[in-house]
């Protein structure tokens, strides 16, 4: 690696990186990919991998609808270590209240293209025996899916090395900006745009990015196939992710294709360090077992915790840096980056190229007000 | 929950192995509240496994008794799995969690056989040396049946020697390492009589047993199950039909609660000051944790980090110098036994390297450190979480361990929910169990 000139430098190798060297290099720019330690090894080593449409916002909507089609088109190529799986999502509501919501949702998505189905309390109970009596019922929405993030990041750098995009591991990046990236051994790389794909510790490279960490927990059991069939999320989800100030937990499970239930989640803010914290694992897998009460029996074999990168309105950041239009960031995907990946580098190598885009990118722009209100 | 349930302790001691027995009996002696958890169902951890009545080693009979003389409560079947909070450990005792409280913790958690993937290392019958003398010593008939003894260190012989007393033929015992590295480690032995007697004890044992040096598994055949072993015995190639393999390259610490507790580790082996502290304050650590020493060494450790723990630091300042003339100990077994280079080169492409989860040696290429092949084969995901393939790849790549996380064990979601303190809470609020 020379001072030599690229036409893009992604600082960031993990699922969001990774789609944009992808993408930039389809469209025949010249790339470079850097990163301190290894392919996916930040928050998508961390996170659940779970490809979902959601509706915080329409500008969520928009994101992860778009995304998930890219990542179902995909499916066919994905390698079996990614373990794609059209699992389904659905939607638990425990009481009517919650319903209320899954009749809202419902026709939210299905009135904008995205299959969806109400379910009762019996047909809950046939599509997932082993959550408890006596829930109300849920929202199918049945073309979510659930991979593998660090193996869907390699297939996805793999990919990006077959288009001659270059990729250098074990360098970390001490500064960007005016098209010029500083290694920590002090060497020097010159680019058109370098893009700061660096997740939750974006701000680190581009100061002023409002990009907080919130950490999230995970357990991992050994393999039960079939216990649970799709993924599960309890509508109660909403309130306790929307929540920006305080710890909570919900219930979030999920089959993985080797059989095992990798069960969810948790949100903190100011938490510094990724360790696995006893009490809020305990809090964490009380409120599971509450909607899945066999988890109790099963055995778990891992813990863990990483960081999603949080912005104030739940959004991503992909676009140019307000003050400098050498520098392109894409990060800021909270705990919808698997999804929303592949979407980020289209819109990014849209933004390179002066394409026009699927969606619309404004709600996505770093340069748009932070400071409207989020939805409730 | 009952009381039991959240003693506090002022030393609980993890293990109950030599070093394990020593530490809570001396700190025992000195009138502090001693707990002792371990997940077998007795005392003895690998060596006097089976407790005071099955002990054929004087030692072990004496400090058995002498432990039961000032009765530490004991935790039979009882596994750590992780850390509630600072001072509360969380354990498992047949699938019911327990949490107990200590002021001092000692780990004297052991050590555990090195296993190295070999074609055909995972056929049935192929087994950790340790681990099909455990077997035996729970029923399993070995009468006539040909063992051969392969991989590394002290524990073939002793292995050998125990099978052969239960009336196993043993073809031959292949240890790995050279004549001379050898013959360096018996002149080490003169310092250490005691040693030497139970060395001389061990051959006796043996009889007429073929022993080979330079000799190392190149592969364990046969169709569904093992039919023979392939060695090669000074570089010539030789096929020695059994009806068990039992295998196992020296061993490797069981560091994973003390690196879990944030103990500072040096090559594998937790790191500690005279007295045994570790760099977390009033965590000792004992015996095999610090380095593979063998059984005296563990009981001095257990003696100076137990008298320590219970706060008699003049006695355990008396224990320095043995303490210092066994380590040394510690250097010569690592030299004599270190794996050899040739065992790097003994997979093929379709070796098994995980066992949990089925990752051959081919996926392994190109990985730069074992977080990235773990996060990018599933190696060392399964439920042993590394425990088996992890020391391999450190050997194979000289990859850093990898981490460590909660549970140490596998371990019910139950016992990681943290119940317990939530009816304490509850029945402290007197309020109903809502939620
Ligand atoms: C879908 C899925 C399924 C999984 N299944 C299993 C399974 O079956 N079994 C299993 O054992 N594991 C499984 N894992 C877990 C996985 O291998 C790791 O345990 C996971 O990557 C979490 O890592 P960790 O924190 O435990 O480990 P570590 O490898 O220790 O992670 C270290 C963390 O520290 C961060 N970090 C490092 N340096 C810095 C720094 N300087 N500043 C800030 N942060 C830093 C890294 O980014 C990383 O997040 C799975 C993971 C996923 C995503
Ligand atoms: C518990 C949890 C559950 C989640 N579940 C889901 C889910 O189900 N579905 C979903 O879509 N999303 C989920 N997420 C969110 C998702 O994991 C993240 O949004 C996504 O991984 C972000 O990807 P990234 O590429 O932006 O960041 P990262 O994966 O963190 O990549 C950033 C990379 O930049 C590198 N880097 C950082 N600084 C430097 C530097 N100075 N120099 C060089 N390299 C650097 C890092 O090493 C890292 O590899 C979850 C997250 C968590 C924590």
């Amino acid at each position: 690696m020379t001072a030599s000139s690229h036409d893009v430098v992604v600082v960031g190798a993990g699922i969001v990186g990774a789609a944009c060297a992808l993408e930039c290099a389809r469209r025949g720019m010249r790339v470079t990919v850097l990163d301190r330690d290894v392919i996916g090894g930040g928050s998508t080593a961390a996170g659940m991998g779970h490809i979902v449409v959601m509706d915080d916002s329409p500008a969520q909507f928009a994101l992860t609808q778009y995304s998930r089609q890219l990542w179902n088109e995909l499916r066919d190529d994905l390698p079996a270590e990614v373990e794609f799986e059209r699992s389904g999502t659905i939607w638990v509501a425990a009481d009517e209240e919650e319903m209320e919501e899954v009749r809202r949702k419902h026709s939210y998505y299905t009135s904008r293209g995205v299959n969806a189905e109400i379910v009762n309390s019996a047909e809950l109970a046939i599509l997932e025996p082993n959550l408890r009596r006596g829930l109300a019922g849920g929202l199918l929405v049945p073309d979510d899916g659930v991979l593998y993030p660090p193996c869907a990041a390699s297939f996805l750098i793999e990919r990006a090395k077959a288009q001659g995009v270059a990729i250098h591991l074990g360098k970390a990046v001490q500064q960007i900006g005016r098209g010029r990236v500083r290694l920590s051994d002090g060497r020097e790389i010159s680019a058109s745009v370098v893009v700061n794909a660096t997740g939750a510790w974006a701000p680190e490279l581009t100061p002023g990015l409002e990009i907080r960490r919130r950490k999230g927990h995970l357990v991992i059991t050994d393999r039960y196939p079939g216990f649970v069939r799709h993924q599960l999320v309890e509508l109660g989800y909403l309130k306790s992710a929307h929540s920006i100030s305080s710890d909570s937990v919900a219930f979030n499970v999920q089959p993985r294709k080797t059989g095992q239930v990798l069960i969810g989640s948790s949100r903190q803010y100011g938490a510094e360090s990724a360790e696995v914290e006893a009490e809020i694992t305990a809090k964490m897998l009380q409120r599971a077992q509450y909607y899945m009460p066999g988890l109790a029996q099963l055995s778990a074999i891992r813990a863990w915790a990483g960081f999603r990168p949080a912005t104030p309105d739940k959004l991503p950041l992909i676009g140019p840096a307000p003050e400098d239009p050498a520098t392109y960031i894409a990060a800021g995907h909270e705990g919808l980056g698997i999804t929303t990946s592949l979407a980020t580098g289209r819109l990014i190598a849209d933004q390179l190229t002066g394409a026009d885009s699927s969606i619309p990118i404004g709600p996505y722009l770093p340069s748009r007000v932070a400071q409207e209100p989020s939805h409730v | 929950m009952t009381s039991a349930g959240r003693e506090q302790f002022d030393v609980i001691v993890v293990g109950a192995g030599p070093a394990g027995i020593a530490a809570a009996t001396r700190a025992a002696e000195c009138g502090a509240r001693v707990a002792v958890v371990d997940d077998n169902p007795a005392l003895g951890g690998q060596i006097w496994r089976g407790g005071a009545e099955k002990a054929e080693d004087m030692q072990a009979r004496e400090w058995m008794n002498r432990f039961q003389k000032v009765g530490p409560r004991l935790f039979p079947g009882t596994r750590v799995i992780g850390q509630q909070q600072s001072g509360m450990l969380l354990a498992e005792e047949r699938d019911v969690p327990r949490t107990l409280r200590y002021r001092t913790l000692i780990l004297a958690t052991g050590a555990r056989e090195r296993f190295l993937p070999f074609p055909g290392w995972t056929l049935p019958n192929v087994m950790g040396a340790g681990g099909l003398q455990a077997l035996v010593k729970s029923g399993l008939p070995i009468h006539e049946k040909r063992v051969v003894v392969a991989g590394s260190g002290p524990l073939l012989l002793a292995v050998a020697a125990y099978l052969r007393r239960h009336g196993a033929e043993i073809p031959l015992i292949c240890e790995q390492t050279s004549w001379t590295r050898l013959a360096g480690f018996g002149f080490s032995l003169i310092s250490h009589p005691g040693k030497i007697a139970q060395g001389l004890k061990l051959k006796l044992g043996l009889g007429f047993v073929p022993f080979a040096a330079n000799c190392w598994p190149l592969a364990a055949q046969g169709f569904d199950r093992l039919e023979s072993v392939l060695v090669s015995r000074n570089g010539e190639k030789q096929e020695i039909a059994c009806d068990y393999l039992a295998c196992g390259f020296h061993l490797v610490p069981n560091n994973e609660l003390a690196a879990l507790l944030g103990c500072e580790l040096r090559g594998g082996f937790v790191a500690v000051d005279d007295f045994l502290r570790t760099s977390v304050p009033a965590v000792y650590c004992a015996g095999e944790l610090t380095g593979i020493g063998g059984v005296e060494l563990a009981v001095v450790e257990g003696e100076i980090a137990g008298l320590a723990a219970a706060g008699d630091e003049s006695a355990a300042r008396a224990l320095f110098g043995n303490h210092r003339k066994l380590q040394k100990f510690v250097s010569s077994l690592a030299r004599a036994f270190a794996p050899r280079e040739e065992l790097k080169s003994l997979s093929s492409p379709e070796t098994i390297v995980c066992r949990c989860e089925d990752v051959t040696f081919a996926r392994m290429g190109g990985h730069a450190s074992s977080r990235a092949a773990k996060l990018h084969t599933r190696c060392g995901m399964g439920p042993c979480q590394g425990r088996v393939c992890g020391p391999a790849m450190e050997f194979l790549f000289s990859w850093e361990a990898a981490s460590v996380r909660p549970p140490v064990f596998p371990a019910r979601v139950a016992s990681l929910s943290g119940m317990e303190t939530e009816l304490e809470v509850e029945s402290d609020r007197t309020t109903g169990g809502t939620r």
